[in-house]
């Protein structure tokens, strides 16, 4: 016998989807199916039924020799590493719970860490450029019911976040928008072809790196004013037609994603985005939003606000809060060897930072703390195995609207597992205690 | 629990009637007690300081959404004012828009114990209890906003109060929320598609409801159940010149209706930072601006249903954020500074952008005469509210200062004399030159804990030393008999903004100065029972499998880790 689940939250993509059903034995201890997700939300759930899943610390010596360990010693280990570090390095925090991410930021206090999310190599140049011009957004209920006109910039949410078109943006029929797909024009900005793109009104299949220019066109577009024969490797005749198709919707929205965050111009590009739609705003109805990747990235940078009014790149090294990209941020500070030890929870900077950096966490010392064996639990001394939220254990997360919800648990952790959050706690009590605070 | 005497202070109770008074106070088990009722109390000598219960702040903007909008997206707020961890204290950082943890400390720091969150978007309840989690020590309660909440305005349009009433009971209960908040009624509806209403009768597009409607609409449904709280509006046409006729409009509203309500509130319409909406003219200019402070409280000085809350301008470089979308984006378009808005579906919308109220500009320092002046021409202390719509009109810590200009013609004319640019001008077009009034310590102690302990339907545990009440007491560095108001107006300023103690709960969390306490914070809020309602049930349920994008079951906020603390105020609303 099975019994279902329903309005499961998958911890996966930034799309936080709520509308998952996840049928389980009777006993509470094992996934059957899951439903209403897309493959890599269902994935994500299918995967901590492995039976090969690691479920006590361990650590490996200087030959990569691993060994259990209790949780005790993890505690003790990653506590004294932190107390004992001049500058430690408490990075990740995207994959978990906010409660998690609230603890993990006491600790950070009591060491005087550096607090860093994966921002840093995603939409923190988003971040900066909203400091910098602000931005207007909605919630993606406002797509659903009032949207007529949405713009795909750099990003494919097809592949990143599978269900996104179908819940929120091009399918779904809305309070004004009864037409569903019919009622919208789309617009995709991306230099290859895609199945986002493939979905398209218009696809400007813009020259790499040259988003910047392609905003500033738009700008210049709406006021009428003369543009160049082509411009980011788009005709003028194109960009004054997008630009007149983007004037006359009631209500638009520009997603936006890592082929703008990251590439040439970074931070620049999204402040001539938002600036974009800053301009659309004397005419009609328009947002802007970022495609935030992992499911509670954006809450890490709201816990963080709160508590110190900074969303990412947060320096407590000084005992009081101080922020300064490019000198806070994580591979800056590895790569200049300002850290003396490393702390991952929530993240895979093993797969997603440079070589250079990783190579600097092999050196020191170190703590992963993932339910998943990973490129950087095989670089880090410690590897702590966790139960996961969003499966095993519920809590907070921020969807890309910085909607909070909450994640539910749908099965027990196997026997004996910690959480992150209660991890985190004994972590903190610990390094208290050797600080002496 | 700690028994506490404190002795020998100059009492304000406007509750008791006690007007400086040397008397002893006492607390045990964490509430105001008789002090024959003490066995070992640790003694707390008062002699010449003031006593008071803790302040309650009516209305300000704290937790939530908005708010960390306004500090992830000015680093700039916390520029060389941040301050290390220090004994049980945590770090802090933040000026207008500070940190929880700052908000929490200054806000004992002044002597508050109570504060009410002012807007929460419904859909985004769990940020705002998350953040009042994360404040330390001050009790808090939040209101949801309405005013432009799609249910509300369809059962309105059909004159369905019983409808509009249920709906609004289950959303308290699954949001946690307080009461009913009304922001730019109607107008934020509209700005969905850019537009607004400015009038109380411009009709809300589609929807074909007008502002006075849903205000009468709310107010109605209030009653109806019964709210320890009552309707609290911000009103159409914030901050434009020529609105006070709008506001008046809108205060009409209240006509012909009465309070009902266990909670001992008599009152039926609370219009939130009135000097936003108290301006004549027709420009920001010194040629086209005027205050119209006095014509409005002709108007207020005459009902016995309305509480305001003053909302002065302070001077500072600060950051506005308002549910007033429309509102933001007009005042973006006026400074040319960073402008964020949230559109948020079926409900509201948010804007905030930094605003600096330049001294040396004519329209701020006009702007700071209409708060003070709304203040100076009240006549019931009981129904005006000290606030500056923080961080609107500047940040809470400030409300000392607006203290001190209340009590102080002397330091109001060293404003219109040396801080301020245009001072004639503002004497020219503006009241405050006229007025001498200076209001005292027991009408001080009316604005700041009495008056909105009352209106808020906390009069039985807030706002007073009365035995029962809760153990807040808080005791500022200001001997009534020594200081001088006219002379020395910075006295007066200095002393309320640091609190010599404050006992919250029972607990002493400031002592000499000093934050000794992370307290023991409850999130106050309402849980009203009504009759079964199975149309709104049903509405509800097609509402969420429409048109919101999160399911029902996922829209509730429970659990422990959101409202560690709650102090639940029931309401039966079956009958
Ligand atoms: S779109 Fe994202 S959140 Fe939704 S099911 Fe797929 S992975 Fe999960
Ligand atoms: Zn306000």
């Amino acid at each position: 016998m099975a019994k279902l689940v329903t309005d499961v939250v998958c911890p996966f993509c930034g799309t936080l989807c709520d509308d998952l059903e996840v049928s389980v034995t009777d006993d509470g201890k094992k996934i059957l199916d899951v439903y209403n997700a897309c493959a890599i939300g269902a994935e994500k759930f299918l995967h901590s039924q492995a039976s090969d899943r690691i479920t006590r610390p361990r650590m490996q010596d200087e030959d990569g020799n691993w060994k259990d360990v209790s949780y005790d010693e993890a505690v003790e280990y990653t506590a004294k590493i932190l107390a004992d570090a001049k500058k430690p390095l408490m990075y990740g925090w995207s994959s978990t719970n906010c409660e998690s991410q609230a603890v993990g930021t006491q600790i950070g206090e009591v060491t005087g860490a550096i607090m860093d999310n994966t921002a840093t190599v995603c939409h923190g140049t988003t971040l900066i450029a909203v400091q910098d011009v602000g931005i207007p957004s909605c919630t993606l209920g406002e797509v659903v019911n009032r949207a007529d006109r949405i713009v795909f910039w750099g990003c494919n949410p097809a592949h990143a976040h599978p269900r996104h078109m179908s819940r929120y943006s091009i399918y779904p029929r809305g309070f004004f928008t009864g037409k569903g797909q019919k009622s919208r024009k789309l617009v995709v900005i991306d230099p290859r072809c895609t199945d986002t793109s493939k979905l398209a009104d218009y696809h400007l299949q813009i020259e790499q790196g040259r988003d910047y220019e392609l905003f500033d066109a738009f700008r210049v577009a709406f006021k009428g004013e003369k543009l160049p024969d082509t411009v980011a490797g788009i005709p003028k005749k194109t960009i004054y037609e997008v630009a007149e198709t983007m004037k006359s919707g009631r209500f638009g929205i520009i997603f936006f994603g890592m082929g703008v965050t990251q590439s040439l111009s970074k931070n620049h590009n999204i402040d001539a985005a938002i600036s974009v739609t800053r301009d659309l705003n004397d005419y009609s109805k328009w947002s802007i939003m970022p495609m935030r990747g992992h499911y509670n990235v954006t809450g890490s940078g709201e816990v963080w606000g709160w508590l110190h009014g900074f969303p990412f790149a947060l320096d407590l090294s000084r005992g009081f809060a101080r922020y300064n990209p490019g000198d806070t941020t994580s591979n800056d500070l590895l790569r200049r060897d300002e850290v003396d030890a490393v702390f991952v929870l929530g993240s895979d900077p093993g797969a997603h930072f440079p070589f250079g950096s990783v190579k600097k966490i092999w050196g020191l010392p170190s703590v992963c703390i993932d339910p998943h064996i990973t490129p950087t639990s095989a670089v880090c001394k410690l590897h702590v195995p966790v139960a996961f939220v969003g499966v095993e254990t519920g809590g907070c997360a921020y969807r890309m609207d910085n909607v909070p919800i909450e994640c539910r648990k749908v099965v027990e952790p196997p026997e004996g597992m910690l959480t992150d959050e209660e991890f985190l706690k004994k972590v903190l009590t610990r390094v208290k205690e050797l600080k002496g605070a | 629990m700690a028994e506490y005497l404190i002795r020998n202070g100059f009492v304000y109770d406007p509750v008791l009637g006690i007007d400086g008074d040397k008397k002893d106070i006492a607390v045990k088990d964490g509430k105001i007690v008789e002090t024959t009722a003490l066995s070992k109390p640790t003694e707390i000598n008062a002699a010449g300081m003031t006593v008071m219960a803790a302040g309650v702040d009516v209305h300000a903007h704290v937790a939530g959404p908005k708010v960390c909008v306004g500090r992830n997206f000015r680093p700039e707020d916390k520029l060389f004012n941040s301050t290390p961890q220090a004994g049980i204290k945590r770090m802090e950082g933040g000026f207008s828009v500070p940190t929880t943890l700052r908000t929490g400390y200054n806000y004992a720091r002044m002597g508050y114990g109570f504060v009410m969150e002012a807007a929460m978007p419904p859909l985004f309840a769990r940020h705002v209890h998350e953040e009042i989690r994360d404040t330390p020590i001050i009790d808090e309660a939040a209101l949801p906003v309405f005013g432009n909440n799609w249910f509300v305005l369809e059962y309105l349009k059909n004159k369905e109060i019983e409808n509009t009433a249920a709906y609004i009971a289950w959303l308290l209960r699954v949001t946690k929320g307080f009461g009913i908040k009304n922001v730019n009624p109607g107008g934020t509806e509209a700005w969905g598609w850019g537009m607004n209403c400015e009038t109380v009768n411009d009709v809300v597009p589609y929807f074909e409801i007008t502002p006075a409607e849903i205000i009468r609409g709310l107010i109605e449904a209030n009653e109806y159940l019964g709210l320890p709280h009552c309707m609290h509006v911000h009103g159409n046409s914030l901050g434009e010149p020529g609105n006070y006729t709008v506001t008046l409009d809108t205060l009409k509203q209240a006509e012909g209706y009465t309070a009902k309500n266990d909670f001992g509130r008599d009152t039926v319409l609370h219009h939130t930072h009135l000097q936003f909406h108290s301006y004549g003219g027709t420009s920001y200019s010194s040629k086209g601006f005027e205050s119209k402070s006095k014509e409005v409280m002709d108007y207020v000085n005459k009902q016995d249903n309305i509480t305001f809350d003053l909302g002065v301008v302070t001077l500072d470089e600060t950051t506005t954020m308002t549910a007033d979308g429309p509102f933001e984006h007009h005042l973006s378009h006026m400074n040319h500074l960073k402008w964020a808005n949230v559109d948020v579906e079926l409900e509201t919308a948010a804007g905030v952008v930094p605003f600096i109220y330049n001294p040396k500009s004519y329209i701020a320092g006009a702007q700071w005469a209409v708060g003070i002046e709304l203040g100076l021409y009240a006549k019931d202390m009981m129904k005006t509210y000290i606030t500056t719509d923080h961080p609107n009109a500047g940040p809470f810590t400030r409300y000392p200062r607006v203290i001190k200009w209340l009590m102080s013609r002397a330091a109001r004319e060293h404003m219109l004399e040396k801080e301020l640019k245009y001072g004639d001008s503002i004497r020219n077009t503006c009241y405050i030159g006229e007025i001498d009034r200076e209001l005292t310590l027991f009408e001080i102690a009316q604005m700041t804990r009495a008056g909105p302990a009352k209106v808020l339907g906390l009069s039985h545990m807030f706002g007073s030393l009365r035995p029962g009440c809760e153990g807040d007491v808080a005791i500022y560095p200001y001997n009534p008999e020594a200081i001088d108001p006219s002379r020395d107006p910075e006295l007066i300023e200095r002393a309320f903004s640091t609190a010599q103690y404050l006992i919250k709960g029972g607990e002493m969390v400031v002592k000499e100065g000093d934050i000794v306490s992370n307290g023991s914070k409850r999130t106050f809020w309402v849980d009203c029972t009504t009759s079964e309602n199975p149309q709104v049930q049903r509405d509800i349920s097609e509402k969420f499998k429409r048109y919101y994008s999160v399911t029902e079951a996922n829209y509730e906020v429970s659990g422990h880790h959101y409202v560690p603390n709650p102090y639940v105020i029931e309401v039966d609303a079956s009958q």
